[in-house]
């Protein structure tokens, strides 16, 4: 296995002891180092599948099988467009354009230059805001393209 | 540090606790920060009136209390007032000034900022006047703009745990379960099960045993799980440890969705505290029983709410179903007998204990007992969390409770019960809600989502909207879901695409049947009702679609343009200010035009033009 120098396997040591090296929390350690990395590297299924005492299958027909785990890595920013039904029905839909033509990436993809993810999620909760994303953790409501690409630009302005 | 060693000790804990909060000398501020007002900053509005409450030199006479939602989110943020339950809705930064020098210092309302009953044109003073909530019951919503859900004296000082001690020190297990059965409390989370019957087969099985409770609340836009676990997580820990008691079990999880942090947050918190207060843990109260809660996080998985694939998840695994040839309550969790119920049927059980089945039966209809509380979304004046009486109808729900439909428009449907449940036309809208008459119209009441629709939603294009979330959350496991769905998904997206072909709305009723007989779990087996209501209700808008090669809502992009309209246009110029495009032309007073060469159909000049000039053709 290559030695990878961007991974804190101290880290990812206090994430397992955390749950007693326990294999039921395999999709919580998993979450876990995703939010740590925005991803799960994978080189950090085989230390994994050693630790909680599982085949690497496993370890991967649970991280395909959940949404919230990227086995790639993700941009800066992530933005999720909630396209739940009550933000479907207020236009969701040309969020998504919006962003797709600012950004050309689909739902899925990332920037080149790393900084932007495009994801969807099925309803946060705030529909009487919709419609609405989250950008990493910050909530944007009451959308439309304008105040959309608005919001992507302060972003980009952020990060140069 | 209070840890009750008895009952007596949790009693006249809590009696003080009443007796503070009741003492005049302090007000209560209560400000939601819930999901919907969180958005509009109702932190930094907190911190201004800390500030001029200061300047005043009252900050010691009111407590700030952040809550959970309220359920009037239209209305955000908002802020309650007592003693008076004053009423602030769409609080702004620059309104705090003026509410700390006239409610705060001068104890009268602040005229301009309160409510405005759009019927009567009047101000409203009082939260409990307010139409929206006046037309409510709210036995179990109401609680939470009382409650911070970090604090458990809160929930104690409205007489949190007094259930649970009544269970323990008054109550049989067997009696528990009769009053349960009883109040004929139903599953919440959209089956309707009556819950007696399964904690009746689970307290009979031996060994360890496990309740669980579902928050994983997948219906996409549907948030009522969300508002009370994460505004009132100590009602869903006491409901559990009735249940638990009942059944003999020690052991429960919580599976929260992983789109709910502040949820796993508050719930976190909550287990801490009721540890710390005895509530928890072992020999509770001094009963004798031992009782352990855990919290487990969801994977963003739709299919992981249903009852086998969510156990498979608990214990680390892909969450997918399997055959109920055995129930979960013989053999679930861990292979455990495991009782599994939704965060609002946990709700209702405190409430049931301290009320008692008789007064908890009088609510509702014949076979649907107690308050529903519903996820009022979509193109609606309220949007909000409503709770009512199980029997309420669809109207009341949606026009007099939910105002009705935003500017002027027309009613077409009112989508229940998410991705298994249908839509339902404008003649069914005197239908009572319950469990069995919503199922009657092809539709499901569900967990309690409800999205309203105007005439600009085309009901093709919803029906494909859920198929599509389906094809993407089915499991694949067996087949008529997984193909079955794939074949739906391309029927509808050729028709929304204008190459719908003669025989295509039977071919979706003929799949729609077989996956409804022959799907493993019930995401399958349900799928098929949004595409079946709509060609049962809306028809006209399928056979538009397929032979006119018209969406007549104006959505399917193929399959209309926008056209300005001569007569009505009176050259206002704003459409051809915003449009992205710059497709609109014309003069300053003369009707505009569109250049259907370089327009996007992104339908901004549609939203925008305040004399209905643009058409859908
Ligand atoms: C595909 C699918 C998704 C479901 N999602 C949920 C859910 O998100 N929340 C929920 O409480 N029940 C959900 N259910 C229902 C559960 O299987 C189960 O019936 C329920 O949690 C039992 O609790 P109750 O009797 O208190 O409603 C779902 C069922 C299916 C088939
Ligand atoms: S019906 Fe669909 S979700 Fe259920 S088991 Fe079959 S493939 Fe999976
Ligand atoms: S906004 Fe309406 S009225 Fe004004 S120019 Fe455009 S079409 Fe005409
Ligand atoms: S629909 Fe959009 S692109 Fe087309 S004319 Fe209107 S504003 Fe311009
Ligand atoms: S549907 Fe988007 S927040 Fe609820
Ligand atoms: S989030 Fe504040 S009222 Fe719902």
């Amino acid at each position: 296995m290559a030695y990878n120098n961007d991974i804190d396997w101290e880290k990812l040591d206090d994430i397992i002891d955390e749950y007693n090296s326990d294999k039921e929390s395999l999709l919580m350690i998993l979450q876990d180092i995703n939010e740590l990395y925005n991803y799960v590297p994978p080189e950090t299924i085989p230390v994994l599948a050693q630790k909680l005492n599982v085949p690497k299958s496993m370890i991967y027909s649970v991280a395909t099988f959940y949404k919230t785990i990227s086995l790639e890595p993700r941009g800066k920013y992530i933005i999720n467009v909630c396209t739940g039904t009550a933000c479907h029905v207020r236009g969701a839909e040309k969020i998504i354009d919006a962003v797709h033509d600012n950004l050309q990436i689909d739902t899925g993809q990332t920037t080149q230059d790393s900084l932007f993810t495009l994801e969807t999620v099925r309803c946060l909760g705030c529909c009487a805001a919709g419609p609405v994303f989250t950008v990493n953790k910050n909530m944007h409501g009451g959308l439309d393209r304008s105040s959309a690409l608005n919001i992507i630009d302060d972003y980009k302005k952020n990060a140069s | 540090m209070v840890k009750f060693e008895n009952k007596e000790a949790l009693e006249s804990y809590i009696q003080e606790l009443q007796a503070t909060a009741q003492s005049p000398d302090k007000g209560l501020i209560s400000l939601c920060s819930g999901p919907g007002c969180i958005i509009h900053n109702s932190d930094k509005i907190r911190d201004t009136l800390t500030e001029e409450m200061g300047k005043h030199g009252i900050a010691d006479k009111y407590e700030i209390r952040l809550t959970g939602c309220h359920g009037y989110c239209e209305q955000g943020p908002i802020m309650v007032i007592d003693p008076g339950g004053i009423f602030y809705p769409k609080v702004e930064l620059e309104n705090i000034p003026e509410i700390v020098e006239k409610t705060l210092v001068n104890n009268e309302p602040a005229e301009k900022l309160l409510f405005k009953n759009p019927a009567t044109k009047k101000r409203v003073v009082r939260e409990e006047d307010v139409p929206f909530y006046k037309l409510q019951t709210r036995s179990i919503f109401g609680k939470n703009r009382l409650i911070d859900p970090n604090s458990i004296d809160n929930y104690l000082a409205v007489g949190g745990y007094q259930s649970l001690a009544k269970a323990l020190f008054e109550m049989k297990p067997k009696e528990i379960i009769a009053e349960i059965k009883n109040a004929n409390l139903r599953g919440r989370g959209g089956g309707g099960f009556p819950a007696a019957i399964k904690w009746d087969s689970c307290s009979r099985h031996k060994g360890p045993k496990y309740v669980i409770c579902n928050a994983d609340e997948g219906d996409p836009g549907a948030y009522m799980d969300r508002g009370l676990l994460e505004g009132n997580p100590h009602l869903i820990i006491e409901g559990m440890l009735i249940g638990a008691f009942a059944m003999g079990s020690h052991d429960g999880y919580v599976y929260v969705r992983h789109e709910y942090p502040l949820a796993v947050a508050n719930l976190a918190k909550a287990i801490d505290h009721a540890k710390q207060y005895g509530l928890l843990g072992e020999n509770i109260l001094g009963s004798g029983f031992d009782f352990d809660l855990h919290i487990s996080k969801g994977g963003g998985a739709f299919v992981c709410g249903e009852s086998t694939a969510l156990m498979a998840s608990l214990e680390g695994k892909p969450g997918r179903p399997r055959a109920k040839y055995i129930h979960t309550s013989e053999k679930g969790f861990r292979d455990s007998p495991s009782n599994l119920n939704n965060v609002e049927t946990w709700a209702n059980v405190p409430l049931i204990i301290d009320k008692g089945a008789q007064w908890y039966a009088s609510m509702g209809t014949e076979y649907s007992k107690g308050t529903k509380i519903f996820s009022l979304v979509g193109k609606v004046v309220n949007t909000g969390l409503v709770e009512v009486p199980m029997g309420t109808t669809l109207r009341e729900i949606i026009f007099d409770i939910g105002g009705g439909i935003p500017k002027k428009k027309q009613f077409k449907a009112v989508q229940t019960g998410g991705p298994s449940g249908g839509c339902i036309p404008e003649q069914f809208l005197d239908t009572p809600v319950d469990f069995d008459e919503l199922t009657k119209l092809g539709s499901i009441m569900g967990s309690g989502g409800m999205i309203v629709m105007d005439q600009d939603t085309c009901m093709v294009d919803v029906a494909r909207y859920f198929i599509e979330f389906l094809v993407d959350e089915s499991c694949g496991q067996c087949n008529p879901c997984r193909e079955g769905l794939k074949q739906m998904m391309a029927v509808l997206s050729r028709i929304c695409e204008g190459n719908g072909k003669k025989g295509d709305i039977e071919l979706l009723e003929e799949l729609g049947t077989m996956m409804q007989k022959f799907s493993l779990c019930g995401l399958g087996t349900s799928a098929p009702n949004p595409v079946l209501t709509t060609i049962l209700y809306f028809r006209d808008e399928y056979e538009a679609h397929i032979y006119d090669k018209k969406c007549p809502a104006g959505v399917c992009k193929p399959l209309f343009y926008y056209e300005i309209d001569e007569e009505a246009c009176n050259g206002c110029t704003l459409c051809a200010k915003k449009c992205p495009q710059e497709a609109i032309s014309g003069e300053k007073k003369e009707p505009h035009e569109i250049d259907q060469e370089n327009c996007i159909k992104c339908g901004i000049c549609y939203d925008i033009c305040k004399f209905d000039a643009i058409a859908i053709r």
